[in-house]
C-alpha cells in the first residue's frame, strides 16, 4: 500500500482536515496579527505604531491559542495523533514547504543581512521590523531594538504559546505537563526577561542556563572580560558557568539523565518541544541516520573541545597579566583536563565497555595531539595553540555550528526534517550529556515485560529518530545516548509498555537484560 | 536444511529470525498479503493517520536480504506433504525439508444475509484496512458489529475521521463475556461518552443491499430498527485460517493441533501463532490464542525445535492488554467475570484496580486495570510466587508502572480495603526503581 502525500490544499484530499469555524476564525486572527508585523517588516507606515505592536503579538497569541483550545481541549484527554499523516504542513506537503522556507529565509535576513530587517545603520534609527520592536525594548532595558531582541521576542512568545498548546495536547500526561512548564519558566525568566532587566541595570547579563559547550562564547575574550570586569555579580556568573560544566550537570545527568537540560531547561529543546511537536515525527528513524548523527555529533563536539582550548589559551596569551592565572597554570590545567578525561575513559572498565573503540581512539588521538600543540606553542611562544589562527577556528565554528546549523537546519527544517535536527545531529552539550547518560546515569526507559506489539507509536514519535520498538520488542530496557527523555514514547505507546525512571541498583546493567527470550 | 514458512505474520517472521540465529538454513517465507512483515495490531492507527504504512512495519526493507530470509509473495493453493512440496498460486512449487505453518486467523462470518455485499468487511488483514479506505469518502455512518476488541479498535477509526458510527453488542454490556461487570460498564460509559451509538443486546439481522451490490442499511434482529449506513464492519471474533487444508492428511480441528513442541501429525510439520491449536494447553492457557506475544513465543520456540533443540512450549502466567479509546486495559494471570476480588475504582469513572484471589488461601490469581499501568514482572512474580492479598496490596507501590508524576491510587486503594474489613494495613513499599529491583532479586 503506498502513501500517498495527501495535500490540504488540493479539491480532492481525501482526508480533509477538520476544522470548525471557531478554528477558522483563530486562524485568521492569527494571520492579522502576522500581517501586521509583515506590514512593519517592509517599511509600511501604520498609525499608532505602538499599539500596533501589541495588537499584532496579541492577535497572534490569541489566535493560536484559541485554535489549540478548539483542537485538543473540546475532546476527551488522551493521545491526539489522528491525521497527522494525512495534514500537508505535518506531512512535508506545500504548506510545510512553505514554512521551512520562510522560517529558513528568516534565519538568514537574521543572521547575516540584518539590515534588511531595519537594524540601523550608521547612527539613523531602526526601521522596519526591528523599529517594531522598539517600544518593547525601549520598556524592557530603555534601548532600542537590537535583531537580536526581534528574535528574543518572537522565541519566547513562540515557546509560550506553542507550550500552551503542547499541555493542553498531552493534558492526560502529568510528566510533560510538568516539564513543559519548565521550558517556559526558564525561556521567559533565564533567558529572556533576566538578561534583559540586566541589561536596563547596567550589569554584566548571560542566559545562566545556557552552558558551555551549547554556549560556545562562554570562554571568549568580551564575554570572559565581562564577568570579570562586571563586579561580584560578574564573578558569580563566570563561576556559575563553570560550576555547571564540571559539578551540577554531571550530578544532574548522573541522577535524571539528559533529559533534566534537553527536555527541562533548554531553549533549543524548549523551542524544538513546543514549537516544533507538530514535526516530531519527521526524525529518520533508519539505521543510517543513527550512524551519521554519531559521527557528527561527536565530530563537533571534538571540535568544540578544540575551539575552546585555543579561545581560552590565546586569552590569557593576549591578557599576560592582571588575573590570578597566568598562561603556564591554565595550560596546566587543561593539561590535567584533557588527560583526565582520556585517562577516564580508558581505566575506568564500565565506561571503556561501553564506548565504541573507534571512537575511543578518534577522541584519545585528536585530543593528544591538541594538547601537544598546545604546549608546544607555550614554549615557543606562539599565540596560536594549535598553530591554526584560533579567530579563523573560533569563527568558522560560530559561522558553521552556531549559525547555519543550530539555526538554519535546526529550527528552519522543522517542517521537513523534524524538530530536533540540531539537538541530535549537531549539539555538543547533547553529545556530551549523551555520554555522560551512556556511561553513568541512572536513568533509562524501562520496558514492560511481554506487553508491546510493535506497534510502532514510539519510533515513529521519536523527536530523536531512536527506533523505541526495537528495544521494546524485545523487552531490553532503553539507554541511548540520544535520548532527551522527553517521555513521548511513553506517552503515545497504546500497551503501557515505556516508564522513563532512575535507579542507581544496575547502574551498569541497565540493558543487560532481554526480557522476551523464551528459551534462555 | 531448508525450511518454508507460511505467513509472514509475527509467529511466521519470529521463527525465521531464531532459525536464521541458530544456524545457516536456508529459509523461504511464504505470504500473499503484504511485501514485508508488519504488525497487525497497528493497521488501525494507519487508517487514523498515526503512522504511516511503513511506519508499521518493525524491520527496514534490507532486513531480510542482510539475515538472507527469502520473501515469496505468493499464496499457498496445497501442501503435499508426500512430496515435500507447496504448490502455490502464481510461482513455481517450494519443496522444503521442514515445514512452518504460521497462517494466522480469519474474521468470523455467521452466514449473515449481505455479508458479502461491497462495502461491508472484516478488519483483519491489509486488504480490510484498504477497504475500510475505499468506502470512507463521504460517508456518513458506519455501522461496526461485534463487541470485542477489534470491534472497538474500528469504531475508533471511524470516529476519529468523524464518521458517525453505531455499534451493534450482542451482550448486555461492552465486552462482558470477558470483563468483569464494572469493567465492562466502564467502557461502555467511555464508548457513549465518546459519541459512538452504542447498542446493546442487539444482533446484526441482516445486511440491506442498495440494489447495485453495496450495503446501505442494517437490520437489528432484536428490535427490528434499520440503521442507515455506508459501512459494515464485521468483527465478531476470528478464527484460524485453515480452509485450504481441511481435507489433506493434517489433523486440524479448529485450528491445526499440535502438541507441546509444537509440532503437527505429520512428521517435519510445525504450527504457530493464530492458527494452532495446542493439544493439551498448559494449566490457566487455552488451546488457542490468538495474541500477539504467543505468536512471539511459539516462533521462538518451534525455531528450537525445527534446529533440532528440544523445547517444550509454555507461555507462562496470562497477561493481556488493550485499549478502548482512551483507556488502557491490562491484565495478569486469571480474572473471570465473576470472581472473588477487590475493586477499586477512580472517582473519574475510567481508572480501576482489580486484585482477584482466593477465598480460603488469601492467594492472589489475577490483576485487572483500567487506566493504569503496572509492572508485568512484579505481577507475574506474585503470581507466580502465590503471594497473599494483603502482601501485595501492602507493596502495590512496586507494581506502579504510570508515568513519573502520576496521581497516587495507593493510599485510596488500601484505605478502602481497610475501611470494607476493618484491617488497618500500611503500604510498605516506596514508588521507587529501586525497590522493585530489590524485589525482583529476592
Ligand atoms: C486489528 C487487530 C488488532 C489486534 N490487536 C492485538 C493486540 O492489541 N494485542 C494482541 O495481543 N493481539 C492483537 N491482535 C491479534 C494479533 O495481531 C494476532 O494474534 C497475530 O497477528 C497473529 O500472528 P500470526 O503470525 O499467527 O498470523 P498473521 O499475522 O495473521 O499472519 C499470517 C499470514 O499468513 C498469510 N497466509 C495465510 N494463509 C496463507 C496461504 N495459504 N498462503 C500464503 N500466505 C498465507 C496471511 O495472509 C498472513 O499474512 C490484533 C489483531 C487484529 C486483526
Ligand atoms: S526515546 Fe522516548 S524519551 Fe527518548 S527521545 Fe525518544 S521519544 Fe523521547
Ligand atoms: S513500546 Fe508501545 S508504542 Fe512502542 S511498539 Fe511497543 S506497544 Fe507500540
Amino acid at each position: 500500500m503506498s502513501d500517498p502525500v495527501y495535500n490540504s490544499m488540493s479539491v480532492a484530499n481525501p482526508h480533509p482536515l477538520h476544522l470548525d469555524l471557531q478554528q477558522k476564525l483563530a486562524s485568521a486572527l492569527a494571520a492579522i496579527g502576522l500581517l501586521i508585523i509583515l506590514m512593519a517588516a517592509i517599511n509600511i507606515k501604520m498609525v499608532a505604531t505602538v499599539q500596533m505592536l501589541w495588537l499584532s503579538l496579541s492577535l497572534i497569541s490569541i489566535g493560536t491559542i484559541w485554535f489549540a483550545y478548539r483542537a485538543y481541549l473540546t475532546k476527551s484527554p488522551g493521545i491526539k495523533n489522528d491525521g497527522i499523516m494525512f495534514s500537508s504542513l505535518t506531512n512535508k506537503g506545500l504548506w510545510a514547504w512553505m514554512a521551512g522556507i520562510f522560517i529558513t529565509g528568516f534565519y538568514v535576513l537574521l543572521y547575516w543581512f540584518p539590515s534588511y530587517l531595519g537594524l540601523a545603520q550608521d547612527d539613523q534609527g531602526n526601521t522596519g521590523l526591528v523599529a517594531f520592536f522598539d517600544p518593547l525594548s525601549m520598556l524592557l532595558k530603555s534601548k532600542p531594538a537590537s535583531q537580536w531582541f526581534v528574535y528574543g521576542v518572537l522565541y519566547t512568545l513562540a515557546i509560550l504559546i506553542f507550550g500552551l498548546r503542547f499541555i493542553w495536547k498531552y493534558r492526560y500526561n502529568k510528566y510533560q505537563i510538568l516539564r513543559t512548564l519548565s521550558v517556559m519558566f526558564f525561556q521567559l525568566g533565564f533567558a529572556f526577561l533576566i538578561p534583559e532587566f540586566l541589561q536596563k541595570l547596567n550589569y554584566p547579563y548571560n542566559d545562566m542556563k545556557n552552558m558551555w559547550p551549547l554556549n560556545y562564547y562562554f570562554f571568549d575574550e568580551w564575554s570572559i572580560k565581562g564577568f570579570l570586569e562586571g563586579g561580584n555579580l560578574g564573578w558569580f556568573m563566570l563561576l556559575f558557568g563553570i560550576l555547571m560544566i564540571f559539578i551540577i550537570s554531571p550530578v544532574l545527568t548522573y541522577l535524571y539523565g539528559k533529559r533534566w537540560y534537553c527536555s527541562w531547561v533548554c531553549g533549543c529543546g524548549g523551542l524544538a518541544e513546543t514549537a516544533g511537536d507538530a514535526f516530531r515525527h519527521l526524525s529518520d528513524k533508519s539505521i543510517k541516520a543513527w550512524q551519521i548523527e554519531r559521527w557528527l555529533v561527536h565530530l563537533v563536539l571534538l571540535f568544540a573541545f578544540l575551539m575552546t582550548m585555543g579561545v581560552i589559551y590565546s586569552f590569557f596569551h593576549n591578557n599576560p597579566q592582571g588575573y590570578w592565572f597566568d598562561k603556564g597554570s591554565i595550560v596546566m590545567l587543561i593539561s590535567i583536563i584533557v588527560i583526565g578525561l582520556i585517562g577516564t575513559n580508558w581505566l575506568v572498565k564500565p565506561f571503556k565497555n561501553k564506548i565504541d573503540q573507534k571512537a575511543l581512539y578518534i577522541f584519545t588521538g585528536v585530543m593528544t595531539l591538541g594538547l601537544l600543540l598546545m604546549i608546544v606553542s607555550y614554549f615557543t611562544g606562539n599565540k596560536n595553540a594549535l598553530f591554526i589562527d584560533f579567530y579563523t577556528l573560533r569563527s568558522s565554528y560560530g559561522f558553521i555550528i552556531g549559525a547555519i546549523f543550530s539555526g538554519i537546519v535546526g529550527v528552519g527544517f522543522y517542517p521537513l526534517m523534524g524538530n530536533r535536527v540540531w539537538c541530535r545531529f549537531g549539539c555538543p552539550m547533547a553529545a556530551i550529556l549523551g555520554i555522560q547518560q551512556k556511561l553513568f546515569s541512572r536513568f533509562r526507559i524501562t520496558t514492560n515485560g511481554g506487553q508491546c506489539i510493535s506497534c510502532g507509536n514510539c519510533s515513529t514519535y521519536c523527536e530523536m529518530g531512536i527506533d523505541v520498538r526495537s528495544y521494546a520488542q524485545k523487552g531490553q530496557n532503553i539507554v541511548r545516548s540520544s535520548c532527551v527523555g522527553c517521555g513521548i514514547c511513553a506517552a503515545v505507546c497504546p500497551r503501557g509498555v515505556l516508564r522513563l525512571e532512575n535507579g542507581s541498583e544496575d547502574l551498569f546493567s541497565k540493558t543487560d537484560e532481554i526480557r522476551n527470550i523464551q528459551v534462555k | 536444511m531448508k525450511v518454508a514458512i507460511i505467513g509472514n505474520g509475527v509467529s511466521g517472521i519470529t521463527a525465521a529470525r531464531w532459525i536464521r540465529k541458530l544456524g545457516n538454513h536456508q529459509i523461504s517465507v511464504i505470504s500473499s498479503e503484504s511485501d514485508y512483515f508488519f504488525s497487525r495490531t497497528a493497521l488501525m492507527y494507519v487508517y487514523m493517520g498515526h503512522m504511516k504504512f511503513d511506519d508499521i512495519q518493525p524491520y527496514e526493507p534490507d532486513f531480510w536480504l542482510k539475515n538472507r530470509i527469502d520473501l515469496v509473495k505468493d499464496r499457498v493453493k496445497q501442501v503435499v506433504f508426500d512430496e515435500k512440496k507447496l504448490i502455490l498460486e502464481s510461482s513455481e512449487p517450494i519443496v522444503y525439508d521442514k515445514l512452518i505453518f504460521a497462517l494466522g486467523s480469519k474474521s468470523n462470518m455467521f452466514g449473515w444475509p449481505g455479508q458479502d455485499l461491497n462495502g461491508v468487511g472484516g478488519l483483519y488483514a491489509l486488504q480490510d484496512l484498504q477497504n475500510m479506505e475505499a468506502f470512507s469518502s463521504g460517508l456518513e455512518r458506519a455501522v461496526v458489529v461485534g463487541g470485542g476488541l477489534i470491534g472497538i479498535e474500528m469504531a475508533e477509526m471511524f470516529h476519529s475521521r468523524k464518521i458517525p458510527v453505531t455499534m451493534l453488542v450482542r451482550e448486555s454490556d461492552y465486552w462482558n463475556n470477558v470483563l468483569p461487570p464494572e469493567e465492562s460498564a466502564m467502557i461502555s460509559r467511555h464508548i457513549v461518552k465518546h459519541g459512538i451509538d452504542l447498542r446493546l443486546n442487539s444482533n446484526l439481522g441482516e445486511i440491506i443491499d442498495d440494489g447495485d451490490g453495496k450495503a446501505c442499511a442494517v437490520v437489528v434482529k432484536e428490535t427490528g430498527d434499520k440503521v442507515n449506513c455506508g459501512y459494515v464492519g464485521l468483527t465478531a471474533g476470528v478464527s484460524p485460517n485453515v480452509d485450504f487444508l481441511k481435507n489433506s492428511s493434517l489433523e486440524v480441528e479448529r485450528g491445526i493441533m499440535v502438541d507441546d513442541y509444537l509440532r503437527t501429525n505429520i512428521g517435519d510439520v510445525y504450527a504457530i501463532g493464530d492458527c494452532a491449536q495446542i493439544r493439551e494447553a498448559k494449566p490457566g492457557r487455552k488451546n488457542i490464542e490468538a495474541v500477539w506475544y504467543t505468536g512471539r513465543m511459539m516462533g521462538e520456540v518451534v525455531a528450537h525445535n525445527v534446529c533440532g533443540n528440544k523445547i517444550d512450549y509454555d507461555p507462562g502466567i496470562w497477561f493481556n492488554s488493550a485499549k478502548f479509546i482512551d483507556i488502557e486495559y491490562q491484565v495478569y494471570g486469571d480474572v473471570p467475570q465473576e470472581s472473588n476480588s477487590i475493586y477499586w475504582e477512580h472517582s473519574c469513572g475510567e481508572k480501576s484496580i482489580r486484585i482477584v484471589y482466593d477465598q480460603n488461601t488469601q492467594i492472589v490469581t489475577g490483576l485487572n486495570l483500567m487506566g493504569i499501568r503496572f509492572r508485568h514482572e512484579v505481577c507475574e512474580k506474585w503470581l507466580a510466587s502465590k503471594a497473599k492479598l494483603e502482601d501485595v496490596l501492602e507493596n502495590i507501590c512496586l507494581a506502579d508502572f504510570n508515568p513519573e508524576f502520576y496521581e497516587t491510587y495507593e493510599k485510596s486503594l488500601i484505605s478502602q480495603y481497610n475501611e470494607s474489613f476493618g484491617k488497618e494495613l500500611v503500604l510498605k513499599s516506596k514508588r521507587s526503581l529501586n525497590s522493585v529491583l530489590s524485589f525482583l532479586k529476592q
